[in-house]
Order: C-alpha cells, then structure tokens, then sequence
C-alpha cells in the first residue's frame, strides 16, 4: 500500500510540473499507459494473498482515478494556457483598414434627379423620358412658341442641318407624352437639355425636372400648393416661398419662384404657370373640359442650392474629387 | 430698362417706401433686378455763383474765386477747375460738406491763399465715371440751394428686368399705369397739348412697305437755338436711365421714349434730300449708321430713305449722313410705328442692340405717336425754342393692330385662379388697368388699352386678374385627384438599379457632354460620321457623340492630370448613333477602369486593372436581368480597342456592346502610362427581364466530377461550355471552369481547360453509372468537335 500512496506523491508532483500537453502526456503514460506503473501495479495484483487483493485493487483504482482527474485538471489548464498564448499570437491590429473595393458614386446632379423624382411619384407622378433631338414642332411651336417669337431667340437653340434640334428644354415631352394618352395626367419629364450658351453661370447642356398636371379642377392655387409642397420636402425643411407674375409662351397666366435663403434674399427655383389653352389644344386636350399646370426646374440649380456648390461648371468637369463629396 | 423712382412717382406715387415698391413692382410681374441710390450721402453742397475770378498769385493753374452761395458773405475759393468762368453757377460744397466718397471738405490754405468750400465736377458729386472741368448747372438753379434737391439726387435707380410679353412697361408711363392699378391710385393717360403749327413746312413721305411701317407720323422744326442745352433735370432722368445726354434733339427723343415707350429719331432736316421714303432694302445698298458703322442692307431690312439712298435702318438706329449736331438749325422728328415681325432679328444681324430696335422688335404702342410728336415738339420747344410745321401722319389702318374685345368667364376665372373674387374687383382691377369693361352673361367683356397688345385670349385677363389680386394672395389648396397606382414591371430592370450596382462596384458616375470633337468621335466609333451640330459652341464640341467612351476618356485623362491615379468611372446616357437617314437615340451603360485592381491597401500586392476585371462588373449587370445565361462575349474588332482584347457582348446572339482594353494608339494618344478598360452596351437590351418561375429543389445530393482537355489555344472556353452544356442535359446543375493553363507541359498552341461538372436529379440519386454515361458523352463530343484530348 505504501507503493500506492508514494506512487500517487510522485506522480502528483510530475503531473504539476508538466509545463506543457506534451510532457504532462508523457506523465500519463509513465503511470498510466499500457507498460505504466499504476498499471504494473493493477497487474501484479494477481500474486498479492486473495484476502489482500480488494483491499489493494481498491486503492490502486482510487489512485488511477485520482490520476485522472488530476491529468484532467492540469491538461485544461495547460490548453487554456496554451490558447491564452496562441490567441496573443493571433492578436490583430483591428484599427487598421478594410481590406477591398470602395464604393463608388452617383454624380450630383444624378442624386438630385433621383430625389425630385421620388418626391413626385410619391403623389403619384409618372417619370416620362424623350428624345434629346428634336423638331421645331415639338420643341416649339407645339409650346405655343412660334417661329421669330422673341422666346426662340432667348432659347439659344443648337440646331442641326436638317432643321431639327437639341431640345432647349424638356417640355416636348410632355407633348410627345400627352398626344394619344389624354387627360387627366400628372407626370414629370426629367433629362439633359441644351442651350447654345456657355460662362461662369451657364454650360451648353444641363438637366431639367418638368412637371405636367392635367385634370378637371387645376388651379393657380393647386400649383402653389404641390410646388410649396415640393420644395419643402427637396430642401427638408420650412420654406418661405413667394411666386410672382412671370411669362413663358406656353402657360398663362406664368409665375416664376423664389425661395427665401437664410441671408434674406430672394433666390429664383424654378417657372410655372396654368398650361396655355393653345398647348392643350396641341396636346389633344379640351380646355372647356380640363385646366392644367406646368413647372420647369433645373436639377443643377436645385442641386447647387441644396449642397452649397458655387460654380455650375464644377459638374461638368468630373474631378472625382468634387464627384467623391456626394456619396 | 432702368430709370428714376422719382421719375416714376411723378407719374404714380404710392405710399410705399423704396424697398416695399420694388417688391410691388417684382410681384407686379416686372422683376426688379437692382435698387440703387442715385449718388453716396451728400451733405452742405448747395448752388454757388462764381462772382469774381482772379489769377492765383502762386500758382498759375489755380484761381481765386468769389463764390455766392446764398451766405451772407461770398466766400473765396481756391479753383483749379479750366472751366470755372464768372457768371456761372456750380455745384459748392460748403465748409464742413461730405460728398459721396467719403470726403469732408475743412477750411485750408492752398498755396498760402485760404479757401472756403470747393466747387465739384459730376464726378465728386458721384454722378459720373469722368468729368471735364466742373459741373456747370444751368441758371435756373437757384443759388444757395442744397445740390441734392437742385438735382434731384434723392434717388433711386431702379432696374427692372421685362418678361417678352410687357413691352408696354420699356416707359414710365406703362409701369406707371401697373403701379396705380395695384394700389388703387387714380390714373390717367396724360393729353399732352398739341403744339400748333407755327409754320407750314412740311417734308413728303411715301411709305412703300406699309405692313412694315402702318403709321409715320413727322414733323419740321425750323430755327432752333443751337447753342441750347438740355436742362440739368432732362439729363439726370436720362442718366439714371443709362442714356448720356448728347444733344437736345437726341435728349428729347430719349426722353420721349423712355416716359412713353415710343422710340423717336430726330433729323437735321437741311442734310435730308427732298423727302422720306419708308421702304426695303435693296441689295448692296450700304449706310453709315450713327455708331459709325458701315452696313449692307438687302430686301430684309426695312430703312428710311431719302431721294439719295437710305438715312436710316427703320427702327434701330439712324444714319450718319443726317445726325444732328451743333450747327443744326432745322430739324426733322419722326415717331413711327414698325411691325415687330419687321424689326425682330434684324438688329442682331447687324449687332446693333439699341433702345429703339428693344422696343419696336416687342411691340410698341400703337395709338401713340402723335402723342410722342406733341410731347416732344412741346420739350423741344422749351428747352431750344424753334418753330414747329404741322404734325404730318401717314397712316394705314389696316396695318396696326385693334385691340380686341376679349371675353372673361366667371367661372373660368375662379376655375383657373382657385379662388372667388366678387365681382366688383374683377371690374375695378381691369378698369384701373385701363380696360374697357362690358358686362355681360357669365362675365366681362375686356377691351385692353392699345398698349396691352399682348391681351388676346381669356387667361391672359385671368393673369391680368390675378396679377392685380397678387399672387401672394392666392391660396395653397391642394388639388383633389383620382388614386392612380404605379408601375412595377418585372420585365425590365430600372437602370438605376444597374447604375447602383456600378457604384457598389465602386465605380464613380460621370456627366460628360452629348457633343464631342469630330476627330474623337470617330475615334471612338465603329460607323462612320455623326450628327453635326450647324451652330457648335465650340470646336471641340462639335458631334453628337456616337460613343460615351471620348466624354470619360476625356474624365480620365484630367482626373489623372489631378494625381488620381486609379479611376473606375461610368455614366448613363445616350449616344446617337446614324441609322440610315436618321439618328437613333441609344441609352447605354458605358465605363472606364485604369489602375490598380484595388485603392491602395496596407496588405495587398496589387495589380493593374484588366480585362476580366471589368467583364466580372458587367457580368454582374447583365446578371440583373436574371437570364444572364442568354448573353455571350465574343471576340470582336472595334477600331477604339485592343484587337487582341476586345470582346463583343451578345445577347441571344444579338451585339448589344463592346468590352475592351483601349488600342495602345489611342493609349499613347492620350498620353496614358496604363491602359484603360472601357465597356459600353444598350442599358434597354441588357436589362430586359422576366419573371422568375419556380423550379422544384432536388432533395438528392449533387455529384460533381471534374475533367481536364486539351483544345486548340484559340476555341472560345464558351463554345466547350456550350458544348458540355448541351450533351450533358438537364441533368447537369452547374459547370464550373476552374483553371485554364498554357505552358510548360503543354503543346504550343494548345490550352489545358479543367470544368467542373456538378450533376443532380430533382427526383432520385444518380448513380455512378449514370454519372459515368454523363462524362464519357461529354468527353467524346468534346473530342469530336474540338479534338479535345482528355488530360490525365
């Protein structure tokens, strides 16, 4: 019995010393592999006296078992260790930068249309495209505008040798649209317009919201209302807006309108007015029976105004460095 | 058109300060771009009268001058000013006075002689840009008083911007009449009194072109002073009017014009030849106008002639050969009215932008030029005496517009405007413009005044209307309307879903223009020319371009002149592309790529952006439309691109764009030290879709098998896929090219390509025998059509 108690000591003792998984294996094999000593000892049991035998069996059990638990024990401290160290190993700087793409972005002027288009489908406003070339009829004369009218001569029109035309502004597709669809409607017609016309305040192309309300009980006062509506929810907050007698061939009455900035002064947005009884003829609608209203806007404009960009001309020139400040 | 509060108020005078008229008259429609006051504060500058000038005894340029200025004692000033001449009254600034630049004027010695004030030039009172000498003031002013009230200074200029319908308001009397009608003043056209002959010379007209010039009114004035001036007053209204003052005959005429819009032009009658023919142009006829220039006119041009050939371009400005000047006695007024379909356009032919041709291209009055003729003869006469002729009119009636009558429904009013106005003020407001009112079953009949030419239909007296009523104080009422439901097809996918996918594939969007150069147009197009613009704002901005790739080229080369040296961009947009004899209008998703595959990192070993860098963003586009196995990239040729690395994009077998490196011509062309990858394809083919419909899920487990064959270096990997695809059935899920080798191990010419076959049946597990059946098809067409060998 003796044997067993110093065995047990000892094998104590070496376990605790085993500074890693692999001696403290090697500590179980010396006591309890196949050739180890706790084993020898469950061997040699069979020539102990039979009267001694359970008395004996009993402790070398008790002394594995005991070994065991304590091999247990040390060898979940020394995988925690070991983790603890590997982990130290495996420690990242986490402050240091994502690894792949950037995302890019949408132009200015691209978010600016998107958001005034959403704003208008909300109220269940169709988005309405057309073509970029287009004839006098439509770009024109259909717009109550016709030919040596002064307003041609304010459109500065790019014209090409066959007579036709970049559209000065987006409202022939309003014709385009109207002409077979037929009253009532509400729709907007965005895209890229052209004005043979080029400085500080102006490019020779540029993008243009118009909007077309066509129904039995349309009024000035409707108007100002979707407008005031409008450009609440553009610029996200209270505006103080006044609209004022203007004059475009193809509304009358016509009103242009300002927004009140924050320094005080009276900034123009954009034209609107009660669509012109001839353009409603052209557009295949009944004046007697349906009034509408118009508004035209300027998506760069708009876009300047509400991210505080002072010069047109920075949306043309695609510096990424400009670009890379709207995503 | 600009011109003086005072001026104005003379004529309507609301009890309104400055700032809340100007907003009256911008709500009125007549947007005011700028108020400024006539001249800075001035203080202590009165009327002096030079009595007595000595020379200065230390300095020859100077004078000593005994200035009255009403004081008790005259006061001595000292005057370097050429002009300054006993008897003649100056504007003085007294001791202690403040004149628009900041200067106060104190007591001093100049030379050692003392002066007490100083005697001002237009400049230092702020009333001009130069100045000859002092300013003398006529002898009407009165000495000793303050110059501003003398002068007029306590004023505003105001400059209003005109709408092309308000032509009626390029006068006093036209804004005038909007003034009084908005805050119910009492107003009415002035008669002026007709000034009678005094003589009876006359000068014959003969209107040949009487569409062109309906009415000519002229009139001789014979012996006008010619030494006469134009009172102080006259000038300073024209000033403030941007018109410097010139001569009497040319003030008046000014003048004239600007208080009731009827341009004027005076004659020196002794230069003019016999009498006056209105008539066109004849081809290579040339005339000296005012400014000097020498012009041609044609059958376009309507001009006023005499018996030796043209002496004015009608409407825009007079001739050379008989201006007046300073020895006119004799003077010939002529007050006209020309069509504006005449006028327009003529005088940007001729780059003459004058006072005149502003107004007669928009219309002027026309019931007023004998009105003009008496008001001016009347000023003429004051101002420079003379004796008037009998006003001569030839007038051809059927030529001028009649006011019509237009009809004003009630309901309409209240319809278009969204409000009810009581009767009574819809009356008035157009009455106070005016209008002659007749009521009548439903509304008004409105007959306008002959300047409101531009009323003809129902909405513009409901803008009338309205104008009068203030827009401000219309109400915001929403409108009722109908629920009307949105689309959301499944067939097409929006393109702002593809451009979305493009930014998160960081790429950055662009917005070049529509109009490239020429030259680079068709270097980046595959047919031959494209539209041309007839009047391009610039020589590089000349076509209509065919491609986007010369707009992002052109983004690149300057982003890269910036030190941005890695740029995947992309725009959306059209591109017109000669079809036939027409143009058709294209929108297509077009890109660029050059750089580094990714933004500089602390962990990568990176590379230059290539070919299949790009195709893995536009198979990820093509991948919306979710048929992605409908589109092909084949190799193609495009004159833009590297013809070893250019593929031609397809979709069920139709081109639908291009992908490819830029040809190292055009790399080096633009000055590249990398080359650029650019795509460009129609955004309409590419993202048509389909509803997707759904397909059982096979619950028996997939096998996969992988092959390895030899092919001939130049048989598309598409076609083997095709080929595998088609053999192996449905039976096949899913084909995987895993690796594709050239080189050591491998016959020159020819390429290792490894697939992966995954195989699965929806309804049971295949077994290896099926499997076997699968692969032995597919290695033996593979061979068959391609002499694949089988790598072991």
């Amino acid at each position: 019995m003796q044997n067993v108690d110093d065995l047990i000591v000892r094998a104590q003792a070496d376990i605790a010393a085993s500074e890693d998984l692999e001696s403290l294996d090697s500590v179980r094999v010396r006591y309890l592999g196949k050739k180890g000593e706790l084993t020898a000892m469950l061997q040699q049991l069979g020539s102990l006296p039979a009267e001694q035998r359970p008395v004996v069996g009993q402790a070398i059990n008790k002394a594995k078992k005991a070994l065991q638990e304590s091999i247990q024990a040390r060898k979940l401290l020394l995988e925690d260790a070991r983790l603890a160290a590997s982990l130290e190993n495996e420690r990242l700087d986490v402050s240091l930068p994502g690894r792949g793409q950037h995302l890019g972005g949408l132009h200015p002027v691209t978010r600016t249309r998107e958001r005034i288009e959403a704003i208008f489908r909300g109220a269940g406003f169709d988005v309405h495209e057309g073509p970029e070339i287009e004839d006098e009829y439509h770009n024109f004369t259909a717009l109550n505008i016709p030919e040596n009218h002064p307003a041609r001569a304010l459109h500065d029109t790019f014209y090409f040798p066959d007579g036709r035309l970049l559209r000065t502004h987006t409202s022939p597709v309003q014709i385009r649209a109207m002409v077979g669809q037929g009253a009532p409607v509400r729709m907007i017609a965005p895209g890229r317009v052209y004005r043979c016309d080029s400085d500080m305040t102006h490019t020779p192309m540029f993008h243009q919201v118009e909007g077309l309300v066509i129904d039995r009980a349309i009024s000035l006062a409707s108007l100002k209302s979707v407008l005031h509506d409008f450009v609440e929810h553009f610029f996200e907050r209270r505006a103080t807006l006044r609209f004022r007698p203007s004059y475009f061939p193809f509304t009358e009455p016509s009103a242009e309108v300002d927004i009140l900035s924050d320094s005080g002064k009276w900034i123009e947005i954009l034209g609107c007015g009660m669509v012109h009884p001839e353009v409603l003829k052209n557009m295949d609608v009944d004046p007697e029976v349906y009034s509408g209203y118009a508004f035209g806007m300027g998506v760069e404009r708009l876009s300047m105004l509400r991210y505080g960009v002072d010069d047109l001309r920075l949306f043309f020139e695609n510096d990424v460095q400009f670009l890379r400040q709207f995503n | 058109m600009k011109f003086s509060e005072t001026w104005l108020r003379s004529w309507a005078n609301p009890d309104l300060d400055t700032d809340a008229l100007a907003h009256q008259l911008t709500m009125l429609g007549l947007e005011v771009d700028g108020v400024s006051p006539v001249v800075g504060a001035i203080e202590n500058v009165v009327v002096g009268e030079v009595l007595e000038v000595v020379p200065h005894p230390n300095a020859d340029r100077l004078r000593l001058c005994r200035v009255d200025t009403g004081g008790d004692e005259p006061l001595s000033i000292v005057c370097g000013a050429a002009n300054v001449r006993q008897g003649v009254r100056y504007p003085t600034a007294l001791v202690g006075a403040r004149l628009p630049g900041g200067l106060k004027i104190r007591r001093s010695k100049i030379r050692g002689e003392p002066s007490e004030g100083m005697m001002c030039s237009a400049v230092e009172l702020g009333l001009g840009e130069d100045a000859e000498g002092i300013y003398e003031l006529d002898a009407s002013c009165q000495v000793g008083d303050p110059i501003t009230r003398v002068l007029g200074l306590d004023d505003h200029i105001i400059d209003i911007d005109l709408t092309p319908n308000r032509a009626d308001c390029f006068s006093i009397i036209g804004i005038a009449r909007d003034v009084a009608a908005a805050n119910r003043l009492d107003f009415a056209e002035p008669e002026f009194d007709a000034v009678p002959a005094a003589i009876d010379d006359e000068l014959p007209v003969r209107i040949e072109d009487k569409q062109g010039c309906a009415r000519f009114v002229g009139r001789v004035i014979r012996r006008i002073d010619p030494a006469a001036q134009t009172p102080v007053w006259m000038q300073e209204r024209l000033r403030r009017s941007g018109i410097r003052s010139i001569h009497p005959v040319v003030d008046v005429t000014s003048y004239v014009m600007l208080e009731l819009g009827q341009p004027m032009h005076g004659y020196d009658l002794g230069l003019l030849d016999k009498g006056i023919v209105v008539r066109r142009g004849k081809a290579g006829e040339k005339l000296t106008t005012l400014d000097g220039q020498e012009v041609t006119v044609d059958e376009e041009v309507l001009v006023i002639a005499d018996s030796s050939g043209p002496v004015g371009l009608a409407g825009i400005m007079g001739g050379l050969s008989t201006a007046v000047s300073a020895a006119t006695c004799d003077v010939y007024l002529e007050a006209a009215w020309f069509a504006p379909g005449v006028i327009a356009g003529r005088s940007r032919r001729f780059g003459l932008h004058t006072d005149a041709s502003m107004r007669f291209e928009r219309g002027v009055d026309p019931q007023y030029q004998v009105r003009a003729m008496h008001r001016a003869t009347q000023l003429l006469c004051e101002i420079a005496g003379g004796q008037p002729g009998p006003v001569h009119e030839t007038v051809e009636n059927a030529h001028l517009p009649v006011p019509k009558a237009v009809f004003l429904r009630r309901d309409r009013l209240a319809r278009l405007l969204g409000i009810d106005l009581p009767d009574d003020d819809v009356v008035d407001f157009l009455t106070r413009l005016q209008m002659k009112i007749e009521t009548v079953e439903q509304g008004w009949r409105a007959t306008p005044p002959s300047a409101r030419f531009d009323i003809a239909i129902e909405a513009d007296l409901i803008e009338e209307v309205g104008r009068i009523y203030g827009y401000e104080n219309i109400p915001e009422t929403p409108a009722m309307a109908v629920t009307v439901l949105g689309h959301a097809t499944e067939r097409q996918v929006p393109v702002q879903r593809a451009r979305t996918l493009l930014v998160d594939r960081g790429y950055q969007e662009v917005i070049t223009y529509s109009f490239v150069s020429a030259k680079l147009d068709k270097m980046m197009a595959t047919a031959s020319e494209g539209l041309s613009l007839s009047n391009p704002i610039s020589s590089e901005l000349t076509v209509m371009r065919q491609s986007l790739w010369g707009g992002l080229l052109g983004a690149v080369q300057a982003n890269l002149s910036r030190q941005q040296t890695r740029l995947k961009l992309f725009e959306s947009g059209v591109r017109f592309l000669p079809q036939d004899a027409d143009i058709i209008e294209e929108e297509v998703l077009s890109g660029v790529a050059i750089g580094s595959v990714n933004p500089e990192h602390w962990d990568h070993r990176d590379r230059q952006i290539d070919l299949f860098d790009v195709k893995a963003d536009i198979e990820a586009v093509l991948a919306l439309s979710g048929m992605k196995e409908e589109f092909g990239f084949e190799s193609g040729v495009h004159p833009a691109l590297h013809p070893g690395c250019t593929a031609r994009i397809t979709r069920g077998g139709n081109a639908i764009g291009w992908l490819g490196a830029l040809h190292p011509r055009l790399v080096a062309k633009h000055g590249f030290t990398m080359t650029p990858v650019l795509f460009e394809f129609s955004a309409k083919a590419a993202l048509a879709s389909r509803k997707p419909a759904y397909q059982g899920i096979s619950k028996f487990p997939a096998v996969r098998r992988d092959i390895a064959v030899i092919i001939e270096q130049t048989t598309p990997v598409s076609d083997l896929e095709s080929a595998v695809r088609q053999t192996a059935g449905d039976v096949l899920r899913d084909l995987v090219v895993f690796d594709v080798y050239q080189g050591k191990g491998i016959e020159n010419g020819r390429k290792s390509v490894a697939l992966g076959l995954i195989l699965q049946e929806t309804s049971r597990t295949l077994n290896e025998a099926e499997v076997d059946g699968v692969i032995q098809a597919v290695v033996k067409r593979l061979s068959r059509d391609f002499g694949a060998i089988i790598r072991e």
